[in-house]
């Protein structure tokens, strides 16, 4: 019996070894050339920035920001925009993705072609032309901003979105939305950017779900269900004792996948005015000229985002796979 | 035995890696008009397309007063003022390209800041454009001044010193507004003129050409009298290379005492026998003012009768004969009360 350390095992922890120090000094030398050739040419470094008063304002957010307010708590107001986004578009997209990827299965032909034309239609536009059109359909639509559609009392909607009553921050229980001499004011507004946001990446991603959804329940082999129907099973007890079970094991994974690309296409809401994370990254670059620095830092939030994201999808797989083996 | 591949493999990915690396790693040498000289090109960053500045037109030339900047400049180094390639580069983009020696030059409608000029290891070389920030709003809602755009939403296109002079500016009045940041340039205008925001805000340069090109019907909308901020436009040059700052500053300031001392591309060889002094040494007519920049005597000559003097350039690109007519105002010569006023050339 081999030891701990040896033939093979040696060999592979040293080429690990040696792979793991290989991209640590690249690391260290991609690093090390950046900030020496700025230093040489005079391009000040460092994250002290972000301590700075940022001396931008920004439009929507459930923070409270002020222009007085340092860089860096502008890009906690731009990460909670983002994951402001990001979480209900992942629920929605889910549950309409796993009802349309059930419909691509039904019997019936009428709903099946229809799931298909919405599959097919959504995911073979590029995204960004879609929430472009989302966008300024939203915005067409609505009423003027002056003229505000009073739905129930202060409850407005116009171009400058949905206007709810809202907690008061300073004494008052309750801020109420009126009519302003431009726009309706006061109370919380759901923007006609967060809705077009909201709307086209949750759309979007559904026909990616239901796909996964669809292929994962194709995945398992028919005489599954055949079995279960034998047995005495009716439809729904099959499906959800024998076919789901099976089939969730195969769909956690690329769901995965599809909220993390959806949580990074949220930064496409630079193109329709939603300041989410890179929007304000992009503002703090321009103001401050700190190129490289701004862009670790949307990389490293992005990075820890997505690996929180792929840790608790891992944590609900394993639930799952036990679920799957319960007798 | 996959692994052991990856184990050979390993080193020499290292290795290429590090080549790779090399380029980054080398020092900036040699000067940048050696390299222009030896590359035959003038490399000039200018703007993805700003009408009047920098843009390309129906022909594929590109067209603005910031483009002839660069013309200005390669005619009086490379003696042709066609040897300039034009990269465009966005707000984001530009100064990258100007630290990384992408560019040679940034011509590009860009705001002479502290922190730009000071911490960006660039360096601003003089004023071609005294621009500020205003409104366009529609007149519809009967405003007159900004101050009254409490609550209001304002549409803005990232990438600039507006929404910083927004915030500023409505701080200082006491007043709350909205910013809505779009990246692109056609989503904001598109945003606006949909009735998204109640006015749109970016340099009152660009907001004439807004009104009148991209509006449907340019009487519904009108510009707040108020400039909210000083916006002085100019090239902009990689630190560290006094010679190439120094030719850039003094191209522009030849360009502006053409117009002062009344040398237009069409008289400048005529002028060349000029009896005025000053004349005779912006020409080089008399004694050699291209020496001490490294260049020959009739730099300033070709520099003018390529792009013709800052009031030709104004004129042509902004001014009354282009499609944005805008006024001289502070653009003017300091002798009819503007602010174009360049160091004598002597």
């Amino acid at each position: 019996m081999p030891g701990p350390l040896s033939g093979r095992r040696l060999r592979s922890f040293v080429v690990q070894g040696v792979v793991a120090v290989g991209l640590a000094l690249l690391l260290w030398l991609l690093f090390h050339f950046t900030a020496a050739n700025m230093r040489e040419r005079g391009i000040h470094s460092g994250f002290g920035f972000l301590l700075e008063p940022a001396g931008f304002a920004i439009g929507e957010s459930p923070l409270p920001f002020d222009s007085a307010d340092s860089v860096l708590w502008a890009l906690v107001v731009g990460l909670v925009n983002t994951l402001r986004v990001a979480l209900p578009a992942i629920v929605v997209s889910t549950v309409l993705g796993t009802l349309i990827g059930l419909g691509r299965l039904s019997p019936n032909l009428l709903l099946r072609g229809l799931c298909k034309a919405y599959v097919e239609t959504l995911r073979n536009v590029p995204l960004l032309l879609q929430l472009l059109a989302w966008y300024f359909v939203v915005t067409d639509l609505l009423p003027d901003s002056g003229a505000a559609l009073q739905i129930v009392p202060h409850v407005f909607l116009s171009k400058s979105g949905l206007a709810v009553p809202w907690f008061g921050d300073d004494g008052a229980l309750l801020d109420l939305p009126v009519r302003g001499d431009l726009a309706v004011t006061g109370g919380a507004a759901l923007t006609p950017e967060f809705l077009a946001l909201l709307l086209g990446l949750s759309l979007y991603t559904a026909a990616y779900v239901a796909e996964t959804v669809r292929a994962g329940i194709q995945s398992v082999p028919r005489g599954q269900s055949d079995a279960a129907l034998a047995l005495g099973m009716s439809r729904v007890q099959s499906f959800r004792r024998v076919l789901l079970p099976q089939a969730l094991r195969s769909i956690i994974p690329p769901l995965t996948n599809q909220h993390l690309s959806l949580t990074k296409n949220v930064s496409l809401a630079v193109a329709i005015g939603y300041p989410d994370l890179v929007s304000i990254a992009d503002t703090t670059l321009n103001q401050t000229g700190r190129a490289a620095e701004c862009i670790a830092v949307i990389m490293a939030v992005y990075l820890i985002v997505s690996l929180l994201t792929a840790w608790a999808s891992t944590a609900l797989e394993r639930r799952t796979g036990r679920w799957a083996q319960r007798p | 035995m996959r692994l052991l591949k990856l184990a050979q493999i390993a080193p020499r990915l290292c290795a290429a890696a590090v080549l790779l690396l090399l380029p980054f790693a080398q020092a900036h040498a040699g000067k940048t008009l050696d390299q222009i000289r030896q590359r035959g090109q003038l490399v000039c960053g200018v703007s993805t397309g700003v009408i009047g500045f920098s843009a390309v037109d129906s022909q594929g030339h590109w067209r603005g007063l910031d483009v002839d900047v660069c013309r200005a400049i390669a005619a009086a180094v490379l003696k042709d003022p066609n040897k300039v390639k034009y990269v465009p580069v966005n707000a984001e983009q530009r100064f990258t390209a100007l630290q990384s020696g992408e560019v040679d030059l940034l011509s590009r409608n860009t705001t002479w800041t502290l922190t730009r000029d000071a911490s960006l290891g660039l360096e601003f070389t003089a004023i071609t454009y005294y621009d500020g920030q205003g409104f366009l709003v529609p007149k519809k809602l009967k405003l007159r001044s900004a101050a009254q755009l409490r609550n209001a939403e304002i549409c803005v296109q990232s990438g600039t010193t507006t929404e910083q002079n927004l915030s500023d500016y409505f701080k200082a009045q006491g007043v709350n507004v909205k910013p809505v940041v779009f990246e692109n340039f056609e989503a904001s205008i598109r945003a606006f003129f949909s009735g998204r925001c109640q006015a749109y805000t970016t340099d009152a340069s660009a907001l004439a050409f807004i009104r009148s090109k991209e509006a449907q019907k340019p009487d519904d909308y009108q510009i707040l009298p108020e400039l909210i901020s000083k916006e002085p436009l100019g090239p902009v040059v990689r630190r560290g290379d006094d010679a190439w700052f120094t030719i850039v500053k003094w191209v522009v300031f030849a360009l502006i005492d053409a117009e002062e001392y009344g040398v237009t591309q069409g008289n400048v060889q005529s002028m060349k026998a000029s009896t005025n002094p000053a004349i005779r040494r912006l020409l080089g007519s008399t004694g050699d003012s291209g020496k001490p920049l490294g260049l020959d005597r009739d730099w300033a000559a070709r520099a003018v009768g390529a792009v013709g003097n800052y009031g030709e350039i104004f004129r042509r690109n902004v001014g009354a004969d282009s499609p944005l007519k805008l006024a001289r105002g502070l653009n003017a010569l300091w002798t009819q009360g503007g602010l174009m006023y360049a160091p004598p050339i002597r």
